[in-house]
């Protein structure tokens, strides 16, 4: 049971102030979850390199020299970032296999990779998740956030979103999956993994194991509404757009702004408050079993 | 001449004689079995735990002469107003509709004298009630038959109802003969039909919105009011978490033995857990958040005397509700209407059709010449009675195990005689320090 | 004399009990409240006629179970708005979302935009008059009072109806189970006239078709049981 905010830049003249705008819409939904936070940033990209989020609780022996120890395994220059709890390691997108197995071993948490995504998430207030991260600071052409009010799942880092599942891929989810463990098991036969015991894990694999196979993101995200069973609203990001899909139901809140400017997405319109020009954007609610999608 | 020997009848424990007679029945009638009251197959329950009473290692009290306090406050968190009750034992929700005024009547009376809160139902709050109650409970339910903001504001507590012992996940039922005038216009429904109430609420879904919904029932009620959270005992661990989470007062947590007017007997008997399995989870759930004994925990389904509530304390609860035993202490299911209920087919005690509205006792039933056999200030003093017995029985065992105060009793008082109820209860099983699922073991 | 409340400066509470203050006083006075900006439970509980007005668009349950008092709200609103209404006149400017007027009692709920899901969800005697369009699921379980639509309805309208009458002048996408047309009688051209001039809204009464109960799930039926 959560909130959710995405927001969606058109113009990249907006992109230094995307982290800002994020953050203002993140805390807004600290009510709807306040045991933890997330977002996931779309932000720059060199051709050919790939971005791995990782996460420690113990950041500063994990992190140290880390950059130096992949690039001894994977023969290939390393650089680091690192933010708190979260460090991101950029390195040739043809090592990313052989390095996060090595960044596995270390006993470090993956939170995504891919060629622009970065993910970070932590247990605490969303506004406390966001200064510790330097949310604000973020620049980016789209992000994804999400506050959390943990059903069944441990309040933990691992159980926070967003969910990434593959490279440039995450999601965010409000409502609670009824059929995730009949699906876990269905997806592990396949050869599709989850790292958490969380139902949104298991509808992010559902979708990068329907893109795995072909399926275009929009017919992943149909395919959730005949194959996933419960309530939900799923806001997605991909390395070019976003996407939204509401179950039939359709009970959970979800909110959509758009202006020349940008494609805002919410729980409640509260989150957009602050956004410039709202007063004036197209403001309206998604339809249940419908799927929406904005790409660049 | 020997005779060959047969093989005498045998009946199959599966194909029972009910499994049989409910299969020719539904393929009769091809409906679903309704029926009121709560489960009646055989589960754990409070009976298999044992109170160890104090000896060399602890020193009793002095029954009588020294004090065993039973005072007990709801509401402390938020609101304003908390209730105060003398004894740890309220009346759970039963609707006007499912019961006849009179007896409705007859809980208000009978509660106030014992010093403690009765509870409206699926139907709003009526005169008879509010005017006899001295502290009333007003549900918040799927359906708002009746609700109004006058009526919420002259409740003392406000009970948003989840879910329901008997029927986690379902909603209310009451059957088109107890549909009558009065019942159809508190409700705004017409006479005479089968009123099936929602299972979710219909202007919020999940503790995100409840807590939006919770912060709406405040500001309308001057932040006076505790506001409680009912739910059916499915999850507990995650239900008292999240009720937590979304605000409430008050947590009141209803097993599945929990009565019920009308709804399917699948649903009675094949829903939900038993209260015993419940309470362990629910105080953990508030330890885990810093939150017990601070957001009160209320536990019902099944609690029938002073021993049932004093080990529904030690497990962690603040207070037990009751309702069935209630109905039972005023009148409900007297063997002296016996012919009355073998008439129908039934006998006293097994009589569990209360959606009928043909209850004998005029109890759970809107026929007025059968309502007028309540007479409600003999029957509150029944209750009022009962009440008494139920708060002495735990008085003397929280004394026997040396408490001052009934919420003293402790998971440490305890012992249990089945691996199941050591395993629901996490009490260790008589003569052992241990139970299934102990830590270390 | 209008009294002006911003809520970018005044704690909700303190805007609530000015309010509800006001409305127990029953003084007439005008109110308008600024700097909304999505917050809930705004205007909640009134019981008096006071008129309050709301510049900008409000959260979940704005104007909940109000009485007698006037409610404009120049934006949208959130989930739940004027839920159980008792009486009085709310009036929305621009969109509803879900839930609107749920089991409202009476008074007239008055959305001149779009509504979405759940519109009039177990309403019971309130009359809601929706200028645009609604969405799915609308007066499920309705139990008395109007529902007007003068755009189109979603999926599943008037679901498990009770006594409540439907009136759409647009399409219907489909009805909910036990839900179907019924003749527009002279009765219901009058109630039509009525609430289409209290709403200020530009339509005729003959242009809509009436929806009602076929009372078909009234009592069980073995028959009907696909239904339920």
């Amino acid at each position: 049971m959560c909130g959710i905010v995405g927001l969606f830049l058109k113009k990249d003249e907006l992109r230094p102030q995307l982290g800002d705008m994020l953050t203002d819409m993140l805390i807004t939904m600290t009510e709807r979850g306040p045991d933890s936070a997330g977002i996931a940033i779309y932000g720059d990209e060199t051709d050919g390199m790939v971005k791995i989020t990782v996460q420690s609780d113990t950041p500063a022996e994990a992190f140290a020299d880390l950059d130096a120890a992949v690039c001894a395994v994977v023969d290939a220059p390393v650089t680091i970032k690192v933010v708190d709890t979260h460090a991101v390691l950029t390195l040739p997108e043809a090592k990313a296999k052989e390095a996060i197995a090595v960044l596995e071993d270390k006993g470090l948490r993956i939170m995504g990779s891919g060629a622009s995504m970065e993910i970070y998430k932590e247990v605490g207030l969303p506004k406390d998740v966001a200064a510790r991260f330097g949310l604000r600071a973020m620049g980016g052409s789209h992000g994804i956030g999400h506050t959390r009010m943990a059903t069944e799942s441990a309040v933990t880092t691992m159980g926070a979103h967003p969910f990434s599942t593959a490279d440039d891929q995450c999601l965010v989810h409000n409502g609670s999956l009824s059929n995730h463990n009949q699906m876990r098991r269905t997806l592990a036969k396949k050869g599709v993994f989850t790292r958490s015991e969380n139902d949104t894990e298991v509808g992010a694999a559902y979708i990068s194991s329907r893109i795995a196979d072909g399926a275009t993101l929009g017919e992943a995200l149909e395919g959730t509404i005949e194959d996933l069973d419960g309530f939900f609203t799923f806001v997605t990001g991909t390395k070019n757009g976003f996407g939204v899909v509401r179950d039939p139901i359709a009970c959970k809140p979800a909110i959509m702004a758009e202006t020349e400017d940008y494609v805002a997405f919410a729980s409640e319109y509260r989150a957009f408050a602050d956004l410039p020009g709202i007063d004036n954007a197209r403001v309206w609610e998604p339809e249940p079993a419908t799927v929406y999608f904005w790409e660049r | 001449m020997e005779k060959t020997p047969h093989t005498p009848p045998r009946d199959s424990y599966t194909f029972s004689n009910a499994a049989n007679a409910e299969i020719r029945r539904a393929a009769a009638t091809g409906i679903y079995d309704i029926r009121g009251g709560g489960t009646k197959r055989h589960l754990p329950h409070f009976d298999d735990l044992l109170f160890l009473g104090a000896s060399m290692s602890r020193y009793p009290l002095e029954g009588y002469r020294e004090k065993c306090d039973t005072s007990v406050t709801l509401g402390t968190r938020f609101a304003k107003k908390p209730i105060e009750l003398k004894i740890p034992v309220t009346i759970a929700g039963m609707s006007f509709g499912a019961l006849s005024g009179p007896a409705k009547e007859a809980l208000g009376r009978g509660a106030t004298m014992a010093g403690t809160s009765t509870t409206t139902g699926d139907g709003g709050m009526t005169e008879e009630e509010r005017g006899h109650s001295e502290k009333l409970v007003y549900q918040y339910l799927p359906s708002r038959y009746g609700m109004n903001p006058d009526d919420l504001r002259r409740a003392d507590a406000i009970e948003i109802v989840v879910g329901q012992g008997a029927k986690p996940g379902g909603g209310g039922m009451l059957l088109g003969q107890k549909i009558t005038e009065r019942v159809a216009g508190m409700r705004d429904l017409p006479v005479g039909i089968d009123q099936r109430s929602a299972c979710r609420h219909p202007d919020w879904t999940g503790p995100d919105d409840l807590e939006i919904k919770i912060l709406e029932l405040r500001e309308i009620t001057n932040w006076e009011k505790p506001i409680y959270i009912k739910v059916g005992g499915a999850r507990p661990y995650y239900d008292t978490a999240l009720a937590v989470k979304a605000g409430a007062d008050v947590v009141v947590l209803d097993g599945m033995q929990g009565g019920t007017a009308a709804t399917q007997d699948v649903f009675i008997e094949h829903v939900g857990q038993p209260i015993l399995a419940c309470i362990r989870p629910a105080v953990q759930a508030l330890q885990d958040l810093g939150m017990h004994r601070k957001v009160q925990l209320v536990v019902s389904g099944g609690i029938r005397n002073g021993a049932d509530m004093a080990k529904a304390l030690a497990l962690g609860a603040d207070a037990v509700s009751i309702g069935t035993a209630a109905l039972i202490a005023i009148g409900e299911q007297d063997p002296k209407w016996g012919a009355e209920y073998a008439a129908l087919g039934t006998t006293a005690d097994a009589y569990d059709d209360w959606h009928e509205g043909k209850d004998p006792a005029g109890i759970t039933t809107q026929d007025p010449e059968l309502m007028k056999r309540v007479n409600p200030v003999e029957a509150a003093r029944m209750l009022r009675n009962y009440l008494n017995v139920m708060t002495l029985e735990c008085q003397t065992i929280a004394r026997a195990c040396g408490h001052n105060h009934v919420h003293n009793l402790e998971p440490e008082d305890l012992c249990a005689l089945t691996m199941e109820a050591a395993a629901m209860a996490q009490i260790p099983l008589a003569g052992t320090n241990w139970y299934p699922g102990k830590p270390g073991f | 004399m209008t009294t002006t409340l911003d809520l970018a400066t005044t704690e909700l509470r303190e805007v609530n009990t000015t309010l509800q203050a006001a409305a127990k006083g029953k003084a007439n006075e005008d109110f308008e409240l600024t700097n909304p900006r999505g917050a809930h439970a705004v205007a909640v509980g009134l019981d008096g006629p006071i008129s309050v007005t709301i510049n900008g668009s409000t959260g979940y349950y704005c104007a909940g179970m109000n009485k007698e008092a006037t409610i404009t709200v120049k934006g949208s609103t959130g989930p739940g708005v004027a839920e159980n209404m008792m009486s009085g006149v709310v009036t929305i400017e621009g969109d509803a979302s879900q839930y609107a007027g749920a089991t409202g009692h009476g008074g007239l709920l008055n959305i001149k935009g779009n509504a979405s899901s759940r519109c009039g969800i177990s309403m019971k005697g309130i009359d809601i008059v929706v200028h645009g369009n609604i969405g799915h699921m609308c007066a499920f379980m309705a139990q008395k009072g109007n529902l007007v639509v003068l755009g189109d309805a979603g999926d599943a309208l008037g679901d498990s109806l009770y006594e409540a009458r439907l009136f759409v002048r647009g399409s219907v996408k489909s009805l909910g189970a036990d839900c179907v047309e019924k003749e527009l009688r002279p009765e219901h051209i009058e109630i039509l006239k009525d609430l289409l001039e209290k709403a200020g809204a530009d339509a005729k009464p003959e242009e809509f078709k009436r929806y009602g109960s076929s009372r078909k799930l009234y009592n069980f039926n073995i028959d009907h049981a696909g239904e339920y």
